[in-house]
């Protein structure tokens, strides 16, 4: 592809909504995704995404822009997986499964009831880049600000609430708050994410850019950096082959994960058996 | 001075439908300076006991009264309380210890790298302060969390079962560096133990517990009452 196409690309709205978008979407889920795969909490991301794909029937059935419905419904829905999971009514990985599977399931009944079923579904689970209008552009920068923000003011206190509860705990931290900010700041990131990624796909966003950073890194403070750079990267990758190929974006991107996560393993294998 | 009160203090446990008693109605009062060691069997509730004085654990009835602030208490928990795989540096892991309360600040405080110099040097880590946490040595790691536990210049330390793992000659390092807490710093030092050696040596006052109390003084009376110490074992 010549210079004067990737240029021509460029120029078009959609692909500027789309790479703006996903950039901050790609950084907030990087960060989130470090805590959220440390704590072994990363299914919820899968389950809040399931909770979205119920949303976003609903939200095609009102005839309403998506984000608004999906924002509180996502937003409660992580709340109650969290309070479910402090209290230990029941185990978090089952509270996840109840809600995923239980809100795909809603979603298929009030999709079949609309026309147009097929297309919609393979929209919603898969992702379109098409999918991103201007004012949700508005909300989504707005939206991945306060992620970053937050994340980032609280960056010291997430880090104790990771490495160890009960120390935090001991010491007068209000851990359950803390983890309340995570699964409320995660579901933001999976209401921005999945129209682009699919609800199925959003979740890897969370896990295979720490997954591939937490091979590499030396420090928790690198693991974030490198996490984020990742994910930006994979995420231009992708989202370039999504477009010159016409291939779905979301899987594009995962696949780019893939084959990063499979690079660097090898590469870990390697160094291990030189250095022995 | 009195530190910390407990009365009358009972926790259960819920296996199922069943009510399990994990501590049976006790009565401690600790005073500042003291090294106090807890002793008893698996399962005689004395991790239980040491959860519900950090507040890690709701307890069922009586009290335990604080007289000193939660940002003057540390605590060190027993050895693999981080997953040896977390990817942090000493560094990283250590300054942590120095978060208080109502302090949830984005940086930290030059006096806080301050006492992370000084908590570092005490357990001579400095020179491994940039390694990754999971590439040191298990006694290493126990002494990265001590460092940790120490940062914020605590009053008060919790350990549970601080040495448990860790080969003789570490835990004997590890046990004069408490001592010295204890006899220079004035830091009340409040841990549970299997080890009877060093109970002898080291602590002011016993508790030793079987749910109930079976024996609350000070060492000499201990020592006194319990001529055959290995009965703990």
């Amino acid at each position: 592809m010549e210079l004067k196409e990737i240029f021509q690309m460029l120029s078009y709205p959609f692909v500027i909504r789309a790479f703006i978008v996903g950039i901050l979407v790609s950084l907030c889920a990087a960060l989130l995704g470090v805590i959220l795969v440390l704590k072994r909490y990363s299914l919820i991301g899968h389950g809040l995404a399931d909770v979205g794909f119920a949303s976003l029937a609903i939200a095609s059935v009102l005839g309403i822009s998506s984000i608004y419905i999906s924002m509180p419904i996502i937003t409660v829905c992580s709340f109650f997986i969290m309070y479910l999971s402090q209290n230990k009514k029941i185990h978090g990985d089952v509270a996840i499964g109840i809600f995923s599977t239980g809100a795909l399931a809603l979603g298929v009944l009030i999709t079949s009831m609309k026309k147009g079923f097929n297309a919609d579904i393979y929209s919603y689970m898969f992702g379109s880049i098409l999918a991103i209008n201007q004012s949700d552009v508005i909300l989504s920068v707005f939206l991945s600000l306060v992620v970053l923000v937050l994340f980032s003011i609280c960056y010291n206190r997430l880090f104790l609430v990771t490495v160890d509860e009960s120390f935090a705990r001991a010491s007068g931290i209000n851990v359950n708050l803390y983890q309340f900010l995570i699964s409320f700041l995660t579901a933001l990131t999976v209401v921005l994410g999945m129209r682009m990624m699919g609800t199925l796909l959003i979740s890897s966003l969370v896990i295979f850019p720490a997954v591939i950073a937490k091979k590499i890194a030396n420090s928790f403070k690198n693991l974030i950096l490198l996490s984020a750079i990742i994910s930006s990267l994979c995420f231009i990758l992708g989202i370039w082959f999504s477009i010159v190929w016409g291939i779905p974006t979301g899987a594009s991107i995962v696949v780019i994960n893939i084959l990063l996560l499979l690079l660097v393993s090898a590469f870990e294998y390697i160094f291990k058996i030189v250095k022995v | 001075m009195g530190i910390i009160k407990v009365e009358r203090v009972t926790i259960n446990y819920k296996v199922g439908h069943r009510v399990v008693k994990a501590v049976d109605d006790v009565n401690l009062d600790i005073q500042y300076g003291e090294y106090f060691c807890i002793l008893g069997s698996n399962g005689s509730g004395k991790s239980s006991l040491l959860k519900a004085m950090l507040g890690l654990i709701p307890i069922s009835s009586g009290t335990i009264n604080l007289e000193i602030s939660k940002n003057e208490i540390s605590y060190l928990p027993q050895v693999n309380a981080i997953p040896s795989d977390f990817p942090a540096t000493v560094n990283e892991i250590v300054i942590s210890g120095t978060q208080k309360k109502r302090n949830n600040l984005p940086f930290y405080k030059r006096e806080d790298y301050h006492n992370l110099e000084s908590a570092l040097s005490s357990v001579e880590l400095s020179e491994l302060r940039n390694r990754k946490f999971s590439e040191l040595s298990g006694g290493q790691q126990q002494r990265v969390l001590l460092a940790r536990a120490l940062v914020k210049n605590p009053k008060l330390l919790f350990l549970d079962e601080p040495c448990s793992g860790l080969d003789e000659s570490i835990s004997k390092h590890f046990y004069s560096l408490l001592k010295y807490l204890n006899e220079e710093q004035k830091v009340t030092i409040i841990m549970i133990s299997h080890d009877s050696s060093h109970v002898e040596k080291y602590a002011t006052n016993i508790l030793h517990l079987a749910k109930k109390v079976i024996f609350y003084g000070n060492i000499n009376q201990w020592i006194g009452d319990h001529k055959r110490v290995s009965c703990i074992h």
